[in-house]
């Protein structure tokens, strides 16, 4: 990136080192981590973020979080989502508000905004992206999003000034982010089965929900692959057999 | 297709078809008693790998078409569908996009394996001339299944390809919105583009009939170059060749697999997974990996009609190779120099394919790789315009063996076999 000579090189920096545990041929979902990164969302990124391709009914779906029916469906109820038309053909209510029922199995999280617009105007103008595609959509996956979430709390190298309204990252490309330095800090939830809430603990787990998120059949498709290439082994030893017998006799 | 059929009806039925429609004759004579060359090796085997691809991309294919929405507001969605609630859809996905790369893999595997052996000289001018445009078509059909997913790739790679033709003087603006069929790359576009990338694989698979019905007039080339001489020069095809290609192609697929349910998105730009966008341009637009030679030559080109025409005229030029090698031995193996130049090709296009990825402004050791990727261009051209006429003419060729079986089976067989 050729930047002009007196500005300093705003390039993201190398994304930090941090192991998960879906990573490599073998590896699956943390079902802790994921029910502590689904608290983690529920109560910190939601208040800006969408989760568009969840439903509450993917919350119990096997290689997922691992909560029951029961539990994912308690889960909705706790979700307002925009009703259909009533018995009068109405979805407003008579002060003008929009009409909603509780969420069942099988709605989408709805998001914090009713639309685009309304998402920038509560974000000085930018627009915090879908999350349910975060990890597949951005270089570095996971990493990057550990690396966004505990990346706030350096302090701009001199020379740097940070645009207003924003907020200085390293890893983000820029270094200028419109997501909060205070958006995911120290003890932000208190998790349910006792682990510590550190701000790292926090993001690796968010991380980890993230990445089921964007990819809900890894567990699925890492088994599969483990049969059908032990099968094309077993089948390559089989024809390269047949394949000397064959051409014994031809050289 | 050629030669004298050994095909003999066995029953009643048999001899009744055969008399009517002699498709089991035409079977029997291609796939089974086929004299082929007895000394192909591997290289021979990505003839039957890339048959495979193709039939696996429009298995794959027409599921996916089941399931998958062209409409720009639509698209997107319908392709996480696909990916989330579609029973196994995300392995069709997975197998259709990843096989896109590994078809281009075999062909660039086929195509210069050919080269190198010489296998489109006289008599086999026709083979590769078809193969060239089966790779054409092949480029088409890649570039409009890209742009159906609808990401951010999807509609910026459709842009800045499009916008190609409106270098054209004069008529390149109007040849370009009538491309469209819009002002810009909007939903009408993406409704075309799947309309011809659903059509254009049955086009392939029908050039891929011509190209093996060219095969069989001639018979395969192989690693020697030279020519069948005799019938202990070559093996029927069944059960040699169907063994060897199956085993071949097995080692392949689990290749294959190693990426579809391991490395799903290797090949891919997670830009893709990104909606797209009109009003925001990812900082650096990619093509796909296996575009990605051409796309640095376009783009070491300041002038846009220049970039065009020496981007169009890379792959044109392939077109006239069996012309442009005035060689009289065909395979590299006897020609000590040609070999050594062929070489410098791969390594050239690999070296395009690193600066078609690398942001235009990217430098290798302090070289800006555009000018790397202006002279790589360069040898590109001169290989075939300069050094395959020039070489053909002023090198002295290693001596050719007797015959195939002679070299295979060594002096005293080949005569104990005669």
């Amino acid at each position: 990136m050729a930047a002009p000579a007196s500005a300093i090189d705003t390039t993201r920096l190398p994304l930090k080192p941090v192991d998960f545990s879906f990573e490599g041929p073998f590896g699956t979902y943390d079902r802790g981590a994921l029910q502590r990164g689904f608290q983690v969302y529920k109560e910190v990124c939601s208040t800006c973020h969408n989760l568009d391709h969840i439903a509450f009914r993917n919350l119990a779906d096997e290689g997922g979080p691992g909560f029951s029916e029961a539990q994912a469906k308690a889960i909705a109820l706790g979700y307002k989502v925009p009703a259909d038309p009533n018995d009068k053909g109405e979805v407003f209510d008579e002060r003008g508000v929009r009409l909603t029922r509780a969420a069942a199995l099988a709605d989408y999280f709805p998001g914090p905004f009713p639309n685009e617009q309304a998402a920038r105007a509560n974000n000085g103008g930018a627009l915090p992206p879908d999350l349910s595609m975060i990890v597949k959509g951005r270089e570095g996956g996971a990493h990057y999003v550990y690396s966004i979430l505990t990346g706030f709390h350096e302090t701009p190298p001199p020379g740097f000034t940070v645009t207003a309204g924003k907020y200085y990252n390293p890893y983000f490309e820029g270094w200028n982010i419109s997501m909060p330095n205070t958006a995911l800090t120290d003890k932000a939830v208190t998790f349910t089965d006792g682990t510590p809430a550190t701000i790292d603990q926090e993001a690796h787990d968010v991380a980890t929900f993230l990445a089921w998120a964007s990819d809900p059949k890894m567990e699925e498709r890492k088994r599969m692959g483990f049969g059908v290439i032990i099968f094309l082994l077993v089948l390559s030893g089989l024809l390269f057999a047949a394949y000397r017998k064959v051409w014994k006799s031809a050289h | 297709m050629s030669g004298h059929s050994t095909y003999t009806p066995k029953s009643g039925f048999e001899k009744w078809i055969d008399q009517r429609l002699p498709l089991p004759r035409l079977m029997h004579d291609t796939m089974q008693t086929f004299p082929t060359p007895r000394n192909l090796n591997i290289w021979y085997t990505f003839g039957g790998i890339l048959t495979f691809c193709l039939a696996v991309q429009i298995v794959t294919g027409i599921v996916l078409a089941m399931h998958y929405v062209a409409n720009a507001d639509l698209a997107f969605e319908s392709v996480e569908r696909i990916m989330r609630d579609v029973n196994y859809g995300w392995l069709m996905r997975f197998v259709h996009s990843n096989g896109a790369s590994m078809f281009f893999l075999a062909v660039y595997i086929h195509m210069f394996r050919g080269l190198y052996y010489g296998s489109y000289k006289a008599p086999r001018e026709l083979i590769w001339i078809l193969g060239v445009l089966i790779y054409l078509l092949m480029m088409a059909t890649a570039f409009f299944g890209y742009v159906l997913p609808w990401g951010q790739m999807s509609f910026w790679g459709a842009t800045v390809i499009t916008n190609l033709f409106s270098a054209i003087p004069y008529v390149g603006p109007h040849i370009a919105t009538w491309l469209w069929g819009d002002f810009a790359v909007g939903d009408a576009t993406l409704n075309r583009f799947f309309s011809l990338h659903y059509l254009l694989p049955f086009i392939i698979a029908a050039v891929v009939g011509l190209h093996i019905w060219a095969l069989h007039v001639p018979g395969n080339n192989n690693p020697l170059g030279i020519d069948v001489k005799s019938p202990q020069d070559t093996l029927p095809f069944h059960p040699y060749y169907t063994v060897k290609d199956a085993f071949y192609l097995c080692l392949f697929v689990i290749v294959f697999a190693g990426f579809v349910f391991y490395a799903p998105n290797f090949f891919g730009n997670p830009d893709n997974y990104v909606q797209a966008n009109p009003l925001v341009t990812p900082p650096d637009i990619v093509p796909e990996w296996y575009l990605l030679p051409f796309y640095a030559m376009l783009r070491s080109i300041p002038n846009k009609l220049m970039g065009v025409i020496v981007m169009g005229g890379a792959i044109v030029t392939l077109f006239l190779i069996p012309w442009l090698d005035t060689s009289r031995v065909r395979s590299c193996r006897f020609r000590p120099l040609m070999k050594q130049f062929f070489w410098a090709l791969v390594v050239d296009c690999i070296i395009l394919g690193y600066c078609g990825a690398q942001s235009v402004d990217a430098a290798a050791f302090g070289i800006p790789l555009v000018w790397v990727a202006r002279l790589a261009s360069v040898y590109y051209y001169a290989f075939f315009w300069l050094i395959m006429p020039i070489v053909g003419l002023i090198e002295t060729p290693k001596k050719l063996p007797a015959s195939i079986a002679q070299s295979v089976l060594g002096d005293s067989a080949a005569a104990a076999a005669e």
